[in-house]
């Protein structure tokens, strides 16, 4: 690949390369997200390659080299519908087929590719309607796409559809037209907010570092997403990685850095070797290293991969990390803008915040703050996950409400069940209820709710989850992810652990709930980080809107949820019972006993509790007591 | 001048780091673990946090000062929260306090107490793993630790060797060396700066006041005491004496009442060091080979030097240390004297934790026998005249045993920085007048600088000399002689920061007041001894004509 030496070189490969496109009378997009993959998508991509290969009708190229035949299977990123992965793309008509088996690739080849026909089965579908069209989905639909927009409709692993789709333009457009003084001024007025969780303002940071003393700066790329069932920078990362590189040139111009890093969890591999194809195309382009595009502005970029420490998110323990020491927060000031990684003045943003950078520069702040609230602009993506219709990834206006994220777009809870509660922020967030369901998301409207945007994780519970073992859960998380610094985090959270384990064992009291209540106010007050100070949060945020449900474990030694395993109680409904001693004869330790064609009865006092009897049952008559 | 408001009440500050020196400067006392002056701060024990007027609680260890802010030091909140962070910390930790060795010096139990926390509400479930006691100077008990990190941050950043980290997460965190490596299987120099920061007992001192108590009361063993410098004053610290006062009158009559045969000054092996080093130095000054001299005394550098820069081990004076002279001379008179059957045993009462690894390696051995059987602490001392129900303020002071009993000023001064080294210029020097040993207090060997580089003229040649303490420094400073960067002809090390007034094995706790009471009480006995110089001593110049005569070496330098 030839090195591109100016912006009118880079110019010409997009048009060069959109026409390609444009002419390419069929592209097979196959989602590479991790959901899929798992799917089986790597399979029916080497599949639809095969079929392809066999038809002598049609020219086939893969891989980094563009395809300019008449059709072209591409592993792209992740298309956000994980909930009906695998998913394929058929351009240009734009068609997404849902659960895609290895089965259907036939079909798909016979049917769509030849001869243009629609395969029916697989096509999304809803309340008797099926949806064709990739964008008439309600799920896409409703939302708005913007930092996600090439998530699924480019090849992620090459540099020229990047560039086709207006990649590095903005960053050309800074370099050539702006000084990096007007960078800092346009993000500042965008009044971008760090993605990352905490929504300080990202102008801010970088007009900081810029106005440093010392001139040796570091741009760092947050890619550590820990937060249980959050995906999306790891989407953007696998989906779009130019993106993100493309932000993180521009703030590099901005604050003069020479040299980024990215911090992405080795967790991630495909993220990582997306993100290395990214750096070494960009690199062969000229985009990335010295002189780039013929400037004599220079930036090298580096990945650097984290051993899977939750804390090493937090900005300090990452640069610390990064180092090659311990990841450990440590005490501010002084901050990552005077001193942070190898104590020079850095720029730490996270993926999206970077991914949001291209597009202001490209749109002009004006644009960026007429999306969303005033103080919270832009887009924000989400993980949408547990008890809803349609898990997945999704990109929405800030100050969407949640019932809109929920209901359209996430199209509902799953199966009979009955809204609860969503878990927004991850293990450092809180939890809304319905009467939180009008509320708008963003920053500041969450965070006097006492829950927080977070990086985006969002976790629907239902009546079937028990609010003590949410809480439970991620109080166990926080614990084992804790790095041991201060005293209020590594013992107050262990302790907190404790109690909860009490509980949902049916062992707690009514003291423990005012203990728990001591502890969290203590830790959150005192701990050294934010991760620190906002490790109680999920268990101070259930107890006071749950509050009877703890009261209930506590007390009358019972779930509503019917969760929590040493609260349940088996009982054979005499009227159900047949008598057939299957139940008996699947015990497990022999707590059913009686006789044949008469009720079976269980004596508790032998019973574990496993359920196997429930699940053994022909005739429903066994079930948990309310 | 800046002001900010602390619990109402306007208080000053100009240029303290943080908020947590303003506070103290303004009298109140937040207590704290993890938060010494002279480590970086680490701000994990969250116990001095404080509540500002806008309702937000943060450490003030690592909060800068700003002009008008306003602070409040003790709001029930803040009560709360420190009382809990206490009950906590006394969760997880071994609550054995009546049987522990840090027993009385525990600064956690200190704040349990000053707190007043009344009850724990959680139990210990912590897996309890063995003490470490394979170092002959320290033992390492993990589970009173409470991760403050102090010790970690000593040995890193005062003794530049890091034999400690953390290692694993949340509350399964531990510190540990590298690979939960034994402590004999590190590198670790055994000075026990650890055990100084340690708030609990999770660092202690290996003791061996059992075997020497048996040898006391066994009339077939002559025990034979020898006291280091820095002893004397630190000995009263534990029995209300005025700190820094000279107690060694006192010391040698307690020593006496447990059983102690004999109680001689290691300071007279110091005058015997000086003569020999000085001898060593000039010789290797004419024949201007193996320059620079180090000086051999202090263990920890010993061994340190050896660990971390061996190709400038040979620098290393061959002159073993006071204590090992002194121990050699004992047993040779010993063998000199076969009419007294008793078996001879040296107890070396020192300030210093690496002095308990010295008396183990062969180079200290003679004839297949140590030249010092037991190394006794300052502390483990104390704890001994405890132990026999003495009051160390309450006896009256005797005098030591002659002959061995007369030292020199110069002697005096070993322990404290700087001091070898100007008892070695005024040996070589050779002039008592108060006229030049003033001048040779005022060329730069005086004081607590981290490095002192100064010339002395000796015959027709300047001899150039730096005098340094405290590990990290002392590497430092080789790593600039390797490069070339620097030159010395006489390079003074000692292991820890001040000298041995502030050694491992010194009775705690002592603050920077103590300390310079310390070095202020040496410098006193040195001024109001008679004799200034080494060689004035009149024992020393005759054992060189009688028992030392032809044994010169083998006696007083290493045997390797």
């Amino acid at each position: 690949m030839a090195v591109i030496k100016n912006l009118d070189e880079l110019k010409a490969i997009q048009s060069q390369t959109s026409e390609r496109i444009d002419e390419t009378k069929c592209r097979i997009l196959i989602c590479g997200g991790t959901g899929c993959l798992a799917g089986g998508s790597g399979q029916i991509y080497d599949k639809m390659c095969e079929l392809i290969k066999d038809d002598p009708d049609v020219e086939v190229h893969i891989g980094p080299e563009i395809a300019h035949g008449d059709v072209t299977v591409h592993k792209s990123g992740c298309h956000g519908f994980c909930e009906m992965g695998p998913l394929m793309r058929i351009e240009p008509q734009g068609i997404l087929y849902t659960k895609v088996k290895l089965d259907d690739c036939y079909d798909i080849y016979e049917k769509t590719i030849k001869k243009g026909e629609v395969v029916t089965r697989l096509l999304f579908s809803k309340d008797g309607k099926e949806y064709e069209k990739q964008d008439e989905i309600p799920f896409y639909k409703k939302q708005t796409r913007l930092v996600l927009e090439n998530c699924g409709q480019i090849d992620a692993e090459n540099i020229e559809e990047a560039i086709a789709v207006g990649g590095y333009q903005a960053f050309a457009k800074a370099l050539f037209t702006m000084t990096p003084e007007e960078v800092v001024k346009e993000i500042t007025e965008s009044n971008l907010r760090g993605r990352g969780g905490g929504g300080f303002p990202a102008g801010r940071k970088w007009s900081q570092v810029a106005g440093q003393k010392e001139k040796i700066r570091y741009v760092v790329c947050n890619g550590d997403e820990g937060d249980p069932g959050a995906f999306m920078d790891r989407s953007v990362m696998e989906g779009d990685p130019h993106k993100m590189i493309e932000g993180m040139l521009i703030a590099a111009y901005a604050v003069s850095a020479q040299e980024g890093y990215i911090y992405v969890r080795a967790e991630y591999p495909l993220a990582i070797s997306r993100l290395r194809l990214a750096i070494a195309q960009a690199e062969e382009r000229g985009l990335l290293g010295d002189n780039i595009l013929g400037t004599d502005f220079s930036f090298k970029l580096h990945i650097n991969r984290g051993a899977g420490a939750f804390v090493c998110g937090e900005g300090s323990a990452l640069t610390a990390s990064i180092e090659g020491n311990r990841g450990m927060p440590r005490i501010k000031p002084p901050r990552t803008v005077e001193q942070g990684l190898f104590a020079k003045p850095t720029v730490l943003n996270n993926v999206e915040t970077y991914a949001n950078v291209p597009m202001i520069i490209n749109k002009g702040a004006d644009w960026y703050k007429s999306i969303g609230p005033a103080n919270s602009p832009g887009t924000k993506a989400f993980a949408l996950t547990g008890a809803v219709k349609h898990t997945g990834l999704i990109e929405v206006p800030m100050g969407t409400t949640l019932r809109e994220v929920i209901f359209d777009i996430g199209g509902g809870i799953k199966g009979d069940g009955k809204f609860k509660a969503v878990q927004i922020g991850g293990p450092s967030g809180g939890c809304l209820m319905t009467p939180h369901l009008d509320v708008n998301l963003d920053f500041d409207s969450l965070k006097k709710l006492g829950a927080m945007i977070g990086s985006g994780g969002l976790v629907v519970m239902d009546d079937k989850t028990c609010m003590v073992e949410v809480a439970r859960f991620f109080m166990n998380f926080t614990q084992n992810e804790s790095c041991g610094k201060c005293v209020p985090c590594r013992e107050g959270t262990k302790r907190m652990l404790e109690i909860l384990e009490r509980i949902v064992a049916g062992q707690g009291t009514l003291e423990d709930l005012d203990l728990l209540d001591e502890l969290g106010n203590m830790i959150k007050d005192t701990a050294l980080c934010g991760l620190g100070k906002s490790a109680a949060l999920p268990v101070m945020s259930t107890l006071k809107n749950f509050r009877e449900e703890y009261v209930e474990h506590v007390v009358d030694k019972k779930c509503r949820a019917k969760n929590c395993k040493a609260l349940r109680r088996f009982v054979i409904s005499p009227e159900l019972c047949k008598g057939c001693s299957k139940c008996a004869r699947n015990c497990p330790v022999g707590a059913i006993s009686g006789q044949i064609r008469n009720p079976f009865t269980i004596d508790y006092n032998t019973c574990i509790k496993c359920g196997a009897c429930e699940d053994a049952c022909a005739f429903h008559a066994i079930h948990i007591e309310d | 001048m800046k002001y900010m408001t602390i619990n109402n009440r306007k208080v000053a500050f100009d240029d303290e780091k943080n908020v947590l020196s303003v506070l103290r400067k303004a009298g109140i006392n937040l207590p704290t673990f993890c938060y010494h002056s002279e480590l970086s701060t680490y701000g994990a024990c969250r116990m001095c946090v404080v509540e500002d007027d806008r309702g937000r609680i943060f450490a003030s260890c690592s909060e800068t000062p700003r002009d008008g802010m306003v602070i409040y030091t003790n709001t029930p909140k803040l009560q709360h929260h420190r009382k809990m962070i206490i009950e906590l910390l006394l969760a997880s930790h071994c609550r054995d306090c009546t049987t522990c060795h840090a027993n009385g010096t525990c600064e956690l139990r200190q704040l349990a107490l000053q707190l007043g926390v009344s009850y724990v509400r959680f139990k210990n479930y912590k897996e309890q793993v063995p003490i470490d006691e394979t170092s002959p100077s320290i033992v390492i008990d993990q589970n009173k630790c409470i991760l403050c990190g102090d010790c970690v941050r000593t040995c890193e950043e005062i003794q530049g060797i890091g034999v400690f980290d953390f290692a694993y997460r949340g509350s399964k965190m531990k510190v540990t060396p590298a690979f939960n490596r034994k402590m004999s299987e590190t590198d670790c120099v055994g000075c026990g700066q650890c055990r100084l920061v340690c708030p609990t007992g999770a660092i202690t001192i290996k003791t061996n006041f059992r075997p020497v108590w048996e040898a006391l009361a066994d009339k077939n063993t002559r025990v034979v005491a020898q006291i280091a410098p820095a002893v004397r004053v630190a000995i009263g610290d534990k029995f209300g004496l005025e700190k820094g006062r000279n107690a060694i009158g006192k010391l040698s009559a307690a020593l006496r009442m447990m059983g102690f045969d004999e109680v001689y000054d290691t300071n007279l092996g110091a005058d015997i060091t000086v003569i020999e080093e000085a001898k060593e130095f000039v010789e290797r000054l004419e024949k201007n080979e193996n320059l620079p001299l180090f000086t051999s005394c202090c263990p920890g550098w010993v061994k340190f030097c050896e660990n971390k820069h061996p190709e400038m081990a040979k620098h290393i004076s061959t002159c073993r240390s006071p204590q090992s002279m002194f121990g050699a001379i004992i047993k040779e008179e010993a063998r000199c004297n076969p009419k007294d059957e008793r078996k001879t045993m040296v107890v070396s009462i020192m300030p210093c934790t690496a002095k308990k690894g010295e008396i183990l390696r062969p180079e200290h051995y003679d004839d297949g026998e140590p030249v010092v059987d037991y190394v006794l602490t300052t502390s483990e001392v104390s704890r001994m005249i405890k132990e026999a129900g003495m009051d160390l303020s309450q006896i009256t002071p005797e005098a030591l045993d002659m002959p061995f009993g007369i030292a020199s000023g110069a002697a005096a001064i070993f322990g404290v920085t700087g001091g070898v080294t100007e008892a070695v210029i005024r040996h070589v020097v050779g002039d008592s007048t108060s006229a030049t040993l003033a001048d040779i207090s005022n060329i730069g060997v005086r004081g607590t600088a981290q490095v002192k580089e100064f010339e002395v003229t000796v015959g027709d040649r300047d001899v150039k000399i730096a005098v340094v303490h405290g590990l990290k420094a002392a590497d430092e400073l080789l790593t600039k002689m390797e490069k070339g960067e620097v030159y010395y002809d006489f390079v003074e090390v000692m292991a820890c920061k001040r000298g041995c007034i502030a050694g491992g094995g010194q009775p705690l706790p002592f603050g920077p007041r103590t300390k310079n009471a310390r070095y202020k009480g040496l410098y006193k006995i040195d001024s109001k001894s008679q004799i200034k110089i080494s060689q004035d001593n009149p024992i020393v110049m005759n054992m060189y004509d009688t028992i030392l005569k032809g044994k010169e070496h083998k006696l007083l330098h290493n045997q390797k």
